[in-house]
């Protein structure tokens, strides 16, 4: 058993598995995307800010960006301790990617629902 | 045939270096590469690798032949040799004793790790504990494993954590046991795999299937593992 | 000397194969504070190429089978000169030694019934009075060896023994009173010399056949436990007596399992004959080993033989079909492509008699205590010194062993050899210390070596060695030639005191580990010779063309070498079993 503090689960099937699902939603979240641009070829800014001005899908696009930042604090977790030895740094390195995806998130919130 | 062999002896290198010889391979024979070693022994006796079955079933001469790991005693230079080179490295990834030998030692501790050995609580019977062939045809493509090391010697995700991820052999090693009938331990062993790294660290590459002499799939058993995991937790 | 580190144990196995480990973990689990001292990492050891079986009446393919009738055959197959209280005790003690690897994990086959899987092979019967061919060789696959090595390895973690891997022993220590009391040993990485101290010295080293040119063998078998005891004065016994397998690759050496003519294969000549049918009309392929490989050698010297030179015989597998072989003999298949370039599936396999198996070895008794001989021709214990498995002559394989039967011996007599030291040592052993120069004279041979400045390579004399064992000592025998092969042995012998090792590195340096070896390999090599020349009959493995037949009168013994003297001498063979009626020497037909 391999301890660790600053994964996200602190347990590698948790991570696992969090890496899977978020990945599944991300998928699905841009080719519902693509499909609508696709389908919407006179696309104007009134269709698309009605959009985005249902519930639901606020919801996924707020569902799309909480595992943007699990998926990409797993990721870019995992590659800090594959190829930063030094703990010190990796520490560091791991604390800016969680402010930066914690900004990331609470930007997105902000710019989803306009608060 | 030109052979370049990786040399190195702490006691007279400061680093390890490239010898280039020439071979007389004999006509009409499809020499093993151990064979060859032999023949570059034979003229240079500082020359140094381990072997010992030579039949492929010892799992001492795992070397990294033209890129590839693999056992020297059954790659025969028909299938390795490229443009008449034969480039021999010791495995990557593990420190250099010695020319060709490198040092087992955390392969074999990860191994240790697994606890590679049958737990039963129950007290054994006075003969054998029974096991339908059904249940021992799990153990196949798993026991068979000889500990040489090429797959974990050439899998990235161990190259980089040697120390914290079991690496293909330990785990195919692990799955064995959580496979076997006569285990009782299946609780535990998973409670020590369950870790982000022992097990997780796998990110299917697959160069331990590419590279296995005996033809083993770790992947496929670190697959198992992880849906048994899966099957505990959820 | 004063720089030597010493480690100190109260039990030492030399040998990290099946016996030592057996030994080994016999010893940690009753508290026996003991390291095993392993020239390679233990699960690179020979016993992982055994393929076929352990030969063990555990009554599972045949509910009525008896560890009697197992006995019978083992007496019967060495030829009479079998001790029969060792026969009855390995015979009897095996199924409980079997079921203790089943409960450490070992992976045998298994039977529908969920029991461990039987195949037949050579010499099984179901005893006296019936020659019905019995299945009595428990496997797992045939790969049984490897499994079984690695299941003791496995078993020895749990137990938590100490190795020292990579390790390799150089020479006995002897106290005054010529006691064991440990070895000089090299730790191979560093190079560091050190002096292993322990009441108890297990050698557990293994065969030899690399004495000769083509053998089954593994490039680590070089008699180091025998080479060892010669020098330091102790016998051997019937050291003539080595195993040819019947099947070993053409060209390569590297066996094919009996278990292949166990599972229905058979051997083939260059008409396509059957021929075993005419050798051994009852038990046909599934004679014993001495007499299946004097058949194919007599077969070849007739003109029989294939291939260009007509110089091998085949062995039939493909009538089998592909299922069954890839179920029964995955391991074979897989080593036929690889050295025979042959798929049995499609095509036989060239296949030649093979040096295989060191029948003779360091004599002992039951429990493992090395025996030497008093002047007078008295059996007496030597003190601290034990062996087990194949470097040692029980003797439960006499002249001729069973196939099956040396996986059996390991675990067995590994145990015994264990269970004994540990009596031993409760009971208060010890032993006067090794004085300097005792352990200056152990030292002797690696000083030499080390300050040698000029000579000759070891791998050519190795090389020569190794050609006059096969020419002049093979499969048959004959006074003439192996007097001359015992001249240029002379030869060989004053070529190797001028060894010279041009590397003198310290960090794994197996150059001189190469040449230390080789002085094993030629005190084996000569004992060999030296028995060989002197037992003037034809029994089992020993075939002789001008002693053909077998001499009841004069040879119903055991040979003793004395490496001190060069002289060969006799000992009784047992013929008292404990527990049930001894079995007399009769006509041995198959």
């Amino acid at each position: 058993m391999v301890a660790s503090v600053t994964s996200l689960g602190r347990n590698g099937l948790y991570d696992w598995l969090i890496q899977r699902v978020t990945a599944v939603i991300l998928a699905s979240y841009t080719v519902f995307l693509l499909g609508y641009l696709v389908l919407s070829p006179d696309l104007t800014f009134a269709q698309w800010s009605g959009l985005f001005g249902h519930t639901a899908m606020r919801i996924f696009s707020l569902l799309a960006l909480l595992s943007i930042g699990a998926h990409a604090w797993v990721g870019l977790w995992t590659i800090s301790t594959d190829y930063i030895k030094p703990a010190g740094i990796r520490v560091c390195f791991q604390a800016a990617c969680g402010v930066v995806m914690f900004a990331y998130v609470v930007w997105g919130v902000e710019i989803l629902w306009g608060l | 045939m030109l052979v370049s062999i990786y040399r190195y002896n702490s006691e007279k290198d400061n680093v390890p270096y490239m010898e280039d010889v020439n071979v007389d391979i004999p006509e009409g024979k499809d020499l093993m590469v151990l064979d060859v070693l032999h023949l570059l022994k034979a003229e240079d006796s500082s020359v140094t690798y381990r072997r010992s079955c030579r039949e492929g079933v010892c799992g001492s001469d795992g070397l990294n032949m033209n890129g590839k790991n693999g056992l020297a005693c059954i790659t025969p230079l028909s299938e390795v040799v490229k443009k008449d080179k034969l480039v021999l490295r010791p495995l990557p990834g593990l420190p250099v004793i010695r020319d060709l030998v490198v040092d087992m030692s955390m392969f074999y501790k990860q191994y240790e790790k697994i606890k590679p050995f049958l737990v039963n609580d129950t007290p054994p019977p006075a003969i054998e504990r029974l096991q339908s062939p059904e249940e021992r045809e799990k153990l196949d493509g798993l026991y068979e494993c000889i500990l040489c090391a090429c797959c974990s010697t050439a899998c990235p995700s161990f190259w980089w954590n040697p120390d914290k991820f079991i690496g293909p052999s330990g785990l195919l090693q692990a799955y064995r046991f959580l496979a076997d009938s006569r285990d009782t331990s299946t609780a535990e062993r998973l409670a020590d795999l369950d870790d982000p790294f022992s097990v997780f660290r796998c990110r299917g590459i697959m160069n331990c299937v590419s590279v296995c002499p005996k033809g083993l799939n770790p992947t496929k058993a670190i697959g198992h593992i992880r849906g048994m995991l899966m099957q505990r937790s959820t | 000397m004063g720089s030597l580190r010493t480690l100190n144990y109260d039990a030492i196995v030399i040998g990290g194969g099946g016996a030592g480990m057996r030994a080994a973990l016999q010893l940690t689990e009753s508290g026996v504070k003991t390291a095993c001292i392993t020239k390679v990492f233990p699960t690179r050891s020979h016993t992982v190429s055994a393929q076929g079986g352990i030969t063990c009446a555990i009554a599972s393919a045949d509910p009525n089978d008896d560890w009697r009738w197992h006995m019978y055959d083992t007496v019967k197959g060495s030829d009479y000169i079998g001790d029969q209280d060792a026969i009855e005790y390995m015979c009897s003690v095996g199924p409980q030694a079997v079921f203790e690897l089943d409960h450490m994990g070992l992976p045998f086959s298994r039977t529908e019934e969920g029991r461990i899987y039987q195949r037949p092979f050579g010499g099984q019967s179901k005893g006296p009075d019936d020659p019905t061919q019995a299945a009595r060789t428990c496997a797992a696959a045939d790969r049984t060896g490897h499994a079984l090595l690695h299941a003791l390895y496995q078993g020895n973690m749990k137990g938590g023994t100490t190795f020292l891997n990579e390790w390799y022993a150089v020479d006995l220590v002897k106290n005054q009173k010529g006691s064991v009391v440990g070895v000089i040993a090299i730790c191979i990485e560093t190079g560091e010399t050190v002096y292993v101290k322990a009441k108890a010295t297990v050698m557990a080293t293994g065969g030899a056949g690399r004495i000769y040119q083509s053998t089954t063998n593994a490039l680590i078998n070089t008699g180091d436990g025998m080479g060892m005891a010669l020098r330091a004065g102790f016998p051997g016994q019937d050291m003539e007596m080595w195993q040819f397998h019947p099947t070993g690759i053409y060209g390569a050496g590297t066996l094919v399992t009996e278990g292949c003519r166990g599972e229905g294969g058979y051997l083939i000549n260059s008409e396509g004959e059957r021929f075993m049918e005419r050798y051994a009309p009852n038990s046909k392929d599934l004679a014993g080993r001495d007499v299946v490989a004097r058949s194919m050698v007599l077969e070849i010297l007739e003109g029989r033989g294939c291939g260009p030179d007509k110089d091998h015989v085949m062995l039939k597998l493909d009538h089998l079909g592909e299922e069954t072989l890839n179920a029964k003999l995955p391991g074979i298949l897989e080593l036929s492509r690889t050295f025979a370039h042959a798929d049995p599936v499609k095509v036989p396999i060239p296949v030649v008699p093979t040096c295989h198996y060191m029948m003779g070895g360091i004599p002992t008794n039951v429990g493992g205590e090395a025996i030497t001989r008093t002047a007078d021709g008295q059996d007496q214990i030597v003190e601290g010194l034990y062996a087990c498995g194949e470097a040692a002559c029980v003797s439960v394989h006499g002249a001729n062993r069973l196939g099956g039967n040396s996986l059996l011996d390991l675990v067995v007599f590994g145990r015994a050899a264990g269970l004994q030291i540990e009596k031993t040592i409760r009971d208060g052993l010890t032993h006067d210390d090794a004085s300097d120069s005792d352990i200056e004279t152990a030292l002797g041979r690696l000083n030499r070596l080390n300050s040698s400045t000029s000579g000759e390579k070891s791998v050519e004399v190795k090389d020569e060695l190794q050609k006059t064992m096969q020419l002049y000592f093979g499969v048959f025998r004959e006074g003439e030639s192996m007097q001359k092969g015992l001249k240029m042995l002379d030869e060989i012998g004053e070529r190797l005191k001028n060894i010279h090792l041009e590397d003198k590195s310290l960090a794994f340096n197996t150059a001189r580990i190469e040449a230390l070896e080789l002085d094993n390999l030629y005190e084996t090599a000569v004992a060999t010779a030296v028995s060989a020349e002197g037992r003037r009959e034809s029994r089992g493995a020993h075939a002789r063309n001008d002693f053909t037949e077998r001499d009841d009168e004069n040879w119903l013994k055991h040979s003793i070498y004395d490496p001190t003297t060069k002289e060969l001498s006799k000992r009784d063979v047992n013929f008292s079993p404990k527990t049930v009626e001894a079995f007399p020497p009769k006509v041995r037909s198959y």
